[in-house]
């Protein structure tokens, strides 16, 4: 039955109560562990599509007549543009259409009624103001949108851009975020979080450690760039075939932006080519294509390049964190604080860098301040796990500084603090399993004298720890359909969209599961607005713990219509029926192919409909985890190997733990570029980005990959629905720069608090141990 | 200027105008619908492109067609049934799957030259073949097991 409820929904740690109406979550969880199909390992249903080539992405579609935009960035950090003459633009071979930034001068023949009498040449050209792109006249950053083209061909669109003749005033860019701070020049309001008495607990204090950590500036870098195709037809409807990580929130953004119906807007995305967080909305490439789309009557292609995606696709905000904390001398802490600054860039969200501190330990005396800065840098994106990456590099260097200061066991200081209630509000969690993450560490953690020992020459070795804490519960509303076919074939059918992580695998192994078919009579049909319910976005690891129980409803409402017919079909009573790897089983002894009964069906069909139950109410449903990290560091060098991780993780239920160890591998290979290799830096003087290419943005390869353990708590969350499980896109980068910085530390009693780690700051901090080492000691620095 | 040229893809052989200075991967994905090779950065700097030529990984953003010459053209089409793109599914080595056929593209002429590669064998081999989605464990022991390596 439909109730009307309120609810919490939350995606990236932010929550908001709202009304919604849910279906209720009738059925019971499966008892834990490994199941005939959820919980097994399954090989990805769509992996030979994707293996051979076959799969079509967005960059391979190409609809008949389609146009191609080619979009002038700016070159400047900050700049005004005085005045934009199109004409040599315009009558270039193959341009259709124009599109000119508001408050730029235009030149007389730029006039509507002037290109309206153009004879010849321009034909149905149109070079008119932009009023839905989001075109400037006055960028912010370097690649912020100006103007665009849509030409025949890609090659004739950019051609064309380089004959606008634009005239620059370069302007003098913001580019320093303290600065940025003290001048004001914030995306919004500073936020405050505190609890107890900051001062009081630092008075209370045996030992206090402070320490400023800075993070850089890191590039998502999806493989596919962004890029949509749209296209107008009937009546003023809209089709937008677009990389996304959320088909309906860019069919809302969209709408909202043209003034249209929602369901006017189709948003089709059946393969994606990663987003990581950068393509949760429409972005301006969307709303440029749709709006020359519509001019030209033609359909249009807009897409990033590669160097554009350096500038123009968002990234990861630098954040500097000033942080102190304080504990007795057995490790109990009394006082955490930080002053957290997210260098945000032009625009975006402040993601919450505090947010490990405010979460993770049982501490009395707490105070956060964090600043978003507004710069004229390219805008940040949620990047998987936003403000949480960063904010747990942060806090858990300073335990382990902490720890070293106290001398103790820096695990066992992070048991000392263990938060049996959610330490802000006091509410309890639906579960929580780090300490069980613990002590499966355990063993790992044990390796560090032999790991030590292992050190050889100028080569260190160490192993070092850090926690994670996320969310990861989903939430409603999500819906699912369900079709079974004549031949017992069923297929999924719900709007989500796989962005690579392996959803539509996961959610075909639940169908599989309550259906009691094996996976292989299972299909899933997702990525099409038009086509399917409402699903969740694929962000804020909530795309299984969303879709998931939606799903399985789904299938439990058609596996109850099919033994309907099988208890009238042979006579048995309802009750003594289910259904084991496509058989339809009476009491354990008679059993029958489900096709006896599908059979019966014809051209007739089986539909079921599922949706996603509420929430718990007033619990803290969160994802834990631990990870340990095993390096070699040349200290002669400062060249750093990771050499091992260790990530043990409490998400709930394991779906397919084959697809799970992926996204645990692939978390840590980035937090290993995180750690050690990315950076997208700036030129300090213009503001302009110097990493625009693969070459010389270092992202990790196959040669730079450490062994990785991966292990799961993998016990049910009791009271978050039918499932049980909670999403794992996130946690698994979060923890890992801070396990390698620790790592390094205990290798060489050297504190690294900038990342990257390169060998400039390794041998900084290396310098920076042998004069604190030389001052202890109490000889005279050299 | 357009320049006729004929080029022979997977066996088959095509006989084309192409304009001075397009890529094989332009020819390839626009003029005969072979998208299974993809293209990501357009600078010869991922590897997403990686075609054979003659039996030799090429990157096909970086190629122009009118270079190719006789030699044949292996795409990702071309090895559709080829053992390692089984043992990409059954290993996992892929998520978003961008950048997978050209990953197979490459391991296979690592496969042709050096049937049981050692780890620092494939790790050297591949290094030019980038995964946003950090696939690379699986994608090794993908290549590993069609090389008998375990």
């Amino acid at each position: 039955m439909a109730r009307l409820i309120k609810t919490e929904k939350e995606v990236e740690g932010h929550y908001t109560e709202t009304w919604v109406v849910v279906e209720e979550d009738v059925l019971e969880q499966w008892p834990a562990g490994p199941r005939a199909v959820v919980g097994q390992p399954a090989p990805r249903i769509d992996g030979h599509e994707r293996a051979r080539g076959e799969a079509r992405y967005t960059a391979d579609l190409a609809l008949p007549g389609m146009l191609h935009t080619a979009v002038l960035r700016s070159p400047y950090a900050r700049a005004r543009v005085r005045r934009i003459d199109a004409s040599r633009a315009l009558t270039a071979p193959g341009v259709r259409a124009v599109l000119l930034p508001e408050g730029a001068d235009l030149p007389p023949q730029h006039a509507p009624e002037a290109i309206a009498s153009e004879p010849g040449a321009i034909g149905a050209a149109l070079a008119e103001r932009a009023r839905v792109a989001p075109l400037t006249s006055e960028p912010g950053y370097e690649g912020h949108a100006v103007a665009a083209v849509a030409a025949e061909t890609q090659a004739q669109a950019q051609a064309a851009l380089r004959l606008l003749a634009v005239d620059w005033e370069p302007l003098e860019p913001l580019l320093d975020a303290d600065d940025a701070v003290r001048r004001k020049s914030l995306v919004s309001e500073p936020r405050v979080n505190e609890r107890g008495d900051l001062e009081r607990g630092l008075a209370e204090a045996d030992v206090v450690v402070e320490a400023v950590y800075r993070t850089q500036n890191v590039l998502h870098n999806s493989l596919e760039t962004h890029q949509a195709i749209c296209h107008w037809h009937g009546d003023g409807e809209l089709d937008v075939y677009i990389s996304t990580q959320f088909v309906w929130g860019v069919r809302d953004a969209v709408a909202e932006r043209f003034g249209l119906e929602r369901d006017k807007v189709r948003v089709v995305c059946e393969y994606m080519g990663g987003g990581f967080g950068s393509k949760n909305g429409p972005g301006e490439y969307t709303l440029i294509a749709a709006e020359l789309a519509r001019r030209t009557g033609r359909p249009v292609r807009c897409a990033l390049d590669r160097r554009d995606e350096s500038r123009a696709a968002g990234n990861r905000n630098a954040t500097i964190q000033r942080l102190v904390a304080g504990a007795r001398a057995d490790g109990t802490l009394t006082a955490l604080g930080g002053e957290f600054v997210n260098a945000v860039g032009w625009d975006g969200l402040s993601a919450s860098t505090a947010g490990p501190m405010q979460l993770l330990y049982a501490c009395d005396n707490v105070r956060t301040v964090e600043y978003g800065a507004r710069l004229n840098t390219p805008p940040n994106a949620a990047f998987r796990a936003p403000g949480f990456v960063e904010g747990t590099f942060g806090l858990e260097c300073l335990i382990d500084e902490l720890a070293a200061k106290l001398d103790l066991d820096p695990l066992e200081v992070r048991r000392r603090n263990y938060a049996t209630t959610d330490p802000v509000n006091e509410r309890d969690y639906s579960a929580k399993g780090l300490e069980r993450c613990y002590q499966l560490a355990e063993r790992h953690w044990a390796r560090r004298d032999d790991v030590r020992a292992r050190s050889d020459g100028a080569w260190k070795r160490g192993v070092g720890l850090a926690s994670q804490i996320w969310f990861g519960a989903g939430g409603p509303p999500s819906y699912a359909w369900l079709r079974l076919n004549a031949e017992g074939h069923a297929t999924v059918i719900t709007a989500m969209q796989d962005i690579g992580t392996g959803t539509r695998t996961a959610v075909a192994q639940i169908a599989a599961e309550e259906l009691g078919f094996p996976l292989a009579r299972v299909s899933v049909a997702l990525g099409d607005s038009a086509r399917g319910p409402f699903a969740s976005i694929s962000a804020g690891s909530s795309t299984t713990p969303s879709m998931g129980p939606a799903v399985r409803a789904a299938a439990a409402d058609v596996k109850r219509q099919l033994l309907e017919i099988a208890a009238q079909r042979y006579a048995v009573d309802i009750s003594t029926l289910t259904v084991e790897d496509g058989r339809i089983v009476a009491g354990g002894s008679r059993s029958w192919p489900v096709e006896e009964i599908t059979g019966l069906l014809g051209d007739g069909q089986l539909l079921g409909k599922g949706a996603r139950g509420p929430n718990p109410t007033g619990m803290r449903v969160l994802t834990f985890g631990v990870q340990v990290a095993e390096v070699a560091v040349d200290v002669g060098t400062g060249e750093v190997v990771v050499e091992r991780v260790a990530a043990i993780h409490d998400v709930g239920r394991i779906v397919n733990p084959l697809g799970a160890r992926s996204q645990v591998e692939g978390g840590i290979v980035q937090a290993i570029g995180y750690a050690l290799s990315e950076a997208r830096l700036l030129d300090p003087a213009s503001g302009t980005v110097l990493t625009k290419t693969l070459d010389a943005y270092k992202l990790p390869t196959i040669a730079d990959v450490p062994e990785i353990v991966t292990e799961f708590v993998d016990e049910p969350d009791p009271h978050l629905t039918n499932l049980g499980s909670k999403g794992l896109g996130e946690p698994p980068i979060i923890p890992t720069a801070a396990a390698i910085a620790n790592a390094i530390r205990d290798a060489t009693g050297a504190d690294v608090r900038s990342l990257p780690v390169t060998r400039e700051e390794m041998l900084r901090a290396l310098r920076e141990a042998r004069e604190r080492e030389r001052d202890r000691l109490g000889a005279p620095a050299a | 200027m357009l320049e006729s040229l004929e080029l022979t893809v997977n066996g088959d052989r095509h006989a084309l105008d192409a304009p001075v200075g397009r890529s094989l991967a332009e020819v390839l994905r626009d003029d005969l619908g072979l998208t299974g090779t993809k293209i990501a950065c357009y600078e010869g700097h991922c590897g997403a492109c990686t075609v054979l030529l003659d039996g030799v990984p090429a990157l096909s953003c970086i190629t122009l067609v009118h270079a190719v010459g006789g030699r044949g053209v292996t795409t990702i089409e071309g090895l559709r049934e080829h053992p390692l793109v089984d043992a990409f599914v059954r290993e996992d080595a892929l998520q978003c799957g961008f950048c997978t056929p050209g990953q197979i593209v490459s391991a296979s002429a690592l496969l042709a030259a050096n049937p049981r590669p050692t780890r620092e064998e494939i790790g050297h081999a591949m290094a030019g073949n980038l995964c946003r989605c950090g696939a690379y464990r699986n994608i090794e022991a993908a290549i590993a097991s069609v090389g008998g390596g375990r």
